[in-house]
């Protein structure tokens, strides 16, 4: 892949989690409000940029063996990195996400991204990947909180997006809606892929 | 009694899958046949309570008296991975039926976010050492309960004729949606 593929195939050709359908935890935990979902979308791709780039930097230092292990502590890491600034700078969504944050190292996209992408490339596509994928992880969080926020709760980032008689469909903000809202959308991603003629069923 | 509702909370009402949404990758990706799903159920309990066993040893002995809490993400990934690798060496060692029927599965365990999620929940909510590995094995116990209904419903999806687009993963999601909804009715039981 060259730099321009690299950069741009995580917003649609690849997007997380609805092509690779890695992540799920995340998705389904945070996304009961759109700045949740936005929240944990920039501190994945926060991790995700900076663990490419850091695998990418050691692939030919790294011993084959252990190779998961190593990719671990090097995830584990940033997401303390994470985890001790977003306490100092955003309080208020690091106590709302909770232990969703240090579970960011168990991540499924990140390893992912790590073992396919970043042991095999130079440095500067490796952080690409990272950002494109990152980037498209947030979209999709920030996608998935919206639909839940707005119908769930009739506001949209806090702000009121229905008239005081809308009645909400608080469903919408608990576990079953999460499942189902991202299986829907799943499905209409699938559907639409069809009709463009690329195939996509996950299996 | 307290334990006992600690039991019933933690495998019924707080589901660590269709409550809590931890360990949701295994659920969809081993959820095929019934047979693979028991065999993950049972791993992650074994794994699941054995890992917050020594999680919490470390934590409350190593990590408190040193003010490192902060460490405890970093710290919990390593002993979970040590723990997974070494249970997969003793097994392999001792019994060669058990590793056939677990071994695949104990690789794909490290990265299981029920069981660092399990974890982390026991130093959250701040239970002393019985009620830690009650609510760890009750909290896996719950997890295996959802993987193998979710799995039988999966074997009779199969033979369904589902609408294309929605096919794989798009209506094992919509059906674990029906499930957790099911398993809302359970709350209030405890509080």
């Amino acid at each position: 892949m060259n730099f321009r593929q690299t950069l741009t195939h995580g917003l649609w050709r690849d997007l997380p989690p609805f092509r690779m359908v890695l992540g799920l935890c995340p998705t389904l935990a945070v996304t009961a409000t759109a700045e949740n979902g936005l929240g944990m979308g920039i501190a994945v791709t926060f991790v995700l940029i900076f663990s490419n780039m850091f695998i990418s930097l050691l692939r030919k230092v790294i011993p084959d063996k252990v190779r998961i292990a190593s990719y671990i502590v090097v995830i584990a890491t940033l997401v303390v990195i994470v985890e001790l600034a977003m306490k100092a700078f955003f309080f208020p969504l690091s106590q709302q996400l909770g232990i969703y944050i240090p579970l960011i190292v168990v991540n499924c996209i990140i390893l992912g991204r790590a073992e396919a992408f970043a042991s095999r490339n130079p440095v500067h596509l490796s952080m690409a990947d990272g950002l494109s994928v990152g980037l498209g992880f947030s979209i999709s969080l920030t996608l998935v909180g919206s639909i839940r926020e707005i119908l769930g709760v009739g506001t949209w980032f806090g702000m009121a997006v229905f008239p005081d008689s809308f009645e909400p469909f608080g469903f919408m903000v608990q576990a079953p809606g999460a499942f189902l809202c991202l299986g829907l959308l799943l499905g209409l991603m699938n559907a639409w892929s069809r009709r463009r003629g690329e195939f996509f069923i996950q299996t | 009694m307290d334990l006992f509702l600690l039991v019933i909370g933690s495998i019924f009402v707080n589901n660590i899958l269709l409550a809590q949404y931890l360990g949701n990758c295994p659920f969809c990706g081993v959820s095929k046949k019934l047979g693979p799903a028991i065999g993950m159920g049972v791993a992650v309990i074994f794994v699941s309570t054995l890992a917050s066993i020594f999680t919490w040893i470390v934590y409350h002995y190593l990590l408190e008296p040193q003010g490192l809490e902060y460490l405890k993400t970093l710290v919990f990934i390593l002993v979970i991975a040590a723990l997974v690798q070494f249970v997969e060496i003793f097994i392999k060692k001792q019994s060669k039926g058990l590793y056939d029927s677990l071994g695949i599965f104990l690789p794909l365990i490290t990265t299981n976010c029920a069981v660092m999620g399990i974890a982390l929940l026991n130093i959250k909510h701040g239970f002393d050492f019985v009620e830690m590995i009650v609510f760890s094995a009750s909290s896996a116990a719950g997890f295996a309960l959802a993987i193998l209904l979710f799995a039988s419903v999966r074997e009779r999806l199969f033979i369904s004729s589902v609408p294309v687009a929605m096919r794989g993963t798009a209506i094992a999601l919509v059906t674990a949606g029906v499930m957790s909804l099911a398993f809302m009715g359970f709350a209030g039981m405890t509080n």
